[in-house]
């Protein structure tokens, strides 16, 4: 089984490019010169010289010990929370910034559910003093409002999605909308593994760091270059991705992707794409999604923005389809659990969508002597509001 | 010979008027249709509303969410082109996107499309090397038309591969724009509409995206066979009280200029 993507950008069934012909040129200006520029000497230079001093990579592979006595086993946390900014994101934005400026690209725009990649694109927009626009659905403005304040103390401007649901689905929407109004100028600077073709290759390997920096962490702590078992919550599925990616083609590590149930999978409160969902198009990608017999994409719903998404990458719905990934669900309220448990066990508050993946622990087999890494994608700081909100309901 | 070759061969400065189906309301879609072709317009596209229309701009897209929220689905629009075909002969265009079709099922859909007297498709996010492999022989063996967008960023070379590809018309899409962007037409847009004449393509070509008026409308006239309006004619249905008089105002003001009716297109 191949889970790299081919020549057409497809990972078996899924992905590809379904777009307008008004984004041809732009989505093929990008296809034709991605792989060589981001592999270039030059490229790969500056790009891990600012990983390190810049985001603070390598972020720690720390092993949790009240945790792991808690479960009887033996995890290990991939600490993106620690990057700068406060989430993987940053990982890939650093990646497509130096793109875009070898491109040639004046004018920024991007997406975001929680805030937490408009923050990294404002970020390296700043460093790069590149003009920077942000789409963010409305409801995901009042719910992410320190990140909102963040973007905009960078210099970006943040740009309400009032359309459909408001969530970051319509806030892409919105992003693609000004891309094909602004194709000269403008790059799309995308923050998850979705979208066309190239999109999804191109920021798994921006994320691939992460599980590049595992294999050697691993080696130090455990003698092994793996993981039994790698955990990573799924939005758009970035961090999961870049968690994955250097272990997609070893058998021996079990791939665990975590989605939010929402209210749960049985009600119309959900964001578990794989669960509920069906193959489609969305942003320009065949991949999973959830919609109705009229193929009329639905509203999810999670407490986490940064889950909030109808969709999967198309990697993942191919790893979901060949069943070599596992996917489960934890609802919101599992998730809060997760967050407070690991806040007192361990002194470190997550990021709502990151709690997802901790609350795997208690939906999985585990054994004393396994291996376990959860990719802790981000930080609750942009959270607090929801966390000091619930503290009385639990 | 179909309908929409016989409508280029015998019209000249053709009017093709976009309307979402099942908006302003749920049945409101024969009756626009029938006024539209009394009032002398030459074909019309029949938007097929969908959630999340990509290349479309904000007006669009609140007739789209409205017609949806009226109930529209796949199967009522079928009907109400079928009810459409006992008084009207003008071509109909099904403009929609590729996931409604899926979702479908593709065959199905164009077979369906057939039966009740679709011409041709509008499909944005078909691109063409999937429309080549999947769906271009069951198209044509229906003898329906599959009408592909250029842009001003589409380079000659692709253009004339796009044309290869069409059949019916070329949509021009008029500038970077989402629908319902400018309400004027500028040098370089006449420009880009000269270098495609240049290129003596196939197929004829109606302009789209920004044609609001009589003025845009004359224009795209003078560059290609004829034009698409759009987001102006939502957007007069917006304000509607009687759907016979404000098709009756709204053709006139773009035909003879003469209206009450305001068709700027500032979205
Ligand atoms: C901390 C954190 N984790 C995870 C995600 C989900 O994105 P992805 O699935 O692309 O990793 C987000 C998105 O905003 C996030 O902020």
């Amino acid at each position: 089984m191949n889970f790299k993507v081919n020549e057409q950008g497809f990972y078996g069934d899924f992905g590809g490019a379904f777009i307008p012909e008004m984004l041809y040129h732009n989505v093929n200006e990008l296809k034709e010169n991605y792989l060589q520029i981001i592999e270039s000497d030059d490229f790969q230079t500056e790009f891990k010289d600012l990983l390190k001093e810049y985001v603070g990579r390598p972020t720690p592979l720390y092993f949790a010990k009240r945790l792991s006595e808690k479960y009887n086993t033996n995890i290990f946390l991939k600490r993106e929370d620690l990057n700068h900014t406060g989430a993987h994101k940053i990982n890939n934005t650093i990646g497509q910034i130096l793109l875009a400026k070898r491109m040639n690209k004046k004018r920024i725009i991007a997406e975001t559910g929680a805030g937490q990649h408009g923050v990294a694109t404002a970020t390296v927009c700043a460093l790069m003093n590149l003009e920077c626009i942000i789409y963010m659905g409305e409801v995901d403005i009042k719910r992410q409002a320190p990140n909102v304040a963040r973007m905009k103390m960078l210099g970006a401007e943040v740009r309400a999605a009032t359309s459909g649901s408001k969530t970051l689905k319509d806030a892409t929407n919105e992003a693609i909308r000004d891309w094909i109004a602004n194709p000269v100028d403008t790059y799309y600077l995308i923050g998850s593994v979705v979208g066309p073709h190239p999109y999804p290759d191109m920021v798994a390997r921006f994320q691939s760091i992460i599980s590049e920096e595992m294999k050697s962490q691993l080696i130090e702590k455990t003698g092994r270059n793996y993981p039994d078992k790698v955990i990573a919550c799924v939005g758009g599925g970035s961090n999961a991705a870049g968690a994955f990616y250097h272990y997609l083609d070893n058998d021996k590590v079990e791939l665990i992707a975590v989605e939010a149930d929402g209210l749960g999978v049985k009600t119309d409160k959900t964001a578990a794409t794989t669960q509920v969902g069906s193959e489609g198009i969305i942003h320009g990608s065949k991949t999973l999604l959830m919609q109705n017999s009229e193929g009329q994409i639905t509203e999810p719903h999670s407490i986490s923005a940064g889950l909030d998404y109808p969709g999967v990458g198309p990697l993942h719905a191919h790893l979901f389809k060949s069943g070599r990934g596992s996917f489960i669900g934890a609802t919101d309220k599992e998730a809060l659990t997760a967050a407070y448990q690991l806040t007192k066990l361990e002194g470190i508050i997550p990021a709502l969508e990151s709690s997802h993946a901790l609350a795997a622990l208690n939906k999985i087999e585990l054994k004393q002597t396994e291996n376990i890494v959860i990719n802790l994608s981000g930080r609750g700081d942009k959270d607090m509001e929801t966390y000091i909100g619930e503290m009385s309901n639990l | 010979m179909n309908r929409i070759d016989k409508t280029f061969k015998d019209n000249k400065n053709i009017l093709n008027v976009y309307l979402t189906a099942g908006y302003p309301n749920l049945n409101d879609t024969v009756e626009i249709v029938q006024e539209l072709a009394k009032n002398g317009v030459d074909m019309v596209e029949i938007g097929m509303p969908f959630s999340d229309p990509l290349a479309d701009g904000p007006t669009i897209q609140n007739s789209s969410q409205i017609a949806i929220k009226n109930g529209i689905t796949l199967a009522i629009i079928f009907n109400q082109i079928q009810e459409i075909r006992k008084t009207v002969n003008i071509p109909i265009i099904l403009m929609g996107y590729y996931n409604q079709i899926l979702q479908f099922g593709s065959d199905a859909f164009f077979e369906k499309s057939k039966a009740v007297g679709v011409d041709g498709f509008i499909i944005p996010d078909l691109s063409l090397d999937i429309y080549e492999k999947e769906h271009q022989q069951k198209v044509e063996e229906l003898e329906l038309d599959m009408i592909f967008l250029i842009t001003p960023q589409t380079s000659d070379q692709r253009i004339k591969l796009i044309d290869s590809k069409s059949s019916g018309f070329l949509y021009v899409v008029s500038s970077f724009a989402i629908t319902g962007s400018k309400s004027s037409i500028h040098q370089s847009q006449i420009d880009y509409f000269k270098r495609i004449n240049n290129l003596k393509l196939n197929n004829p070509k109606l302009i789209g995206f920004g044609i609001s008026d009589k003025k845009t409308f004359d224009t795209a006239c003078i560059h290609a066979e004829g034009a698409i309006i759009g987001s102006a004619f939502i957007k007069a249905l917006q304000q509607s009280k009687n759907i016979k008089q404000t098709v009756k105002e709204f053709i006139n003001s773009v035909k003879s200029g003469e209206s009450s009716v305001t068709s700027t297109d500032n979205s």
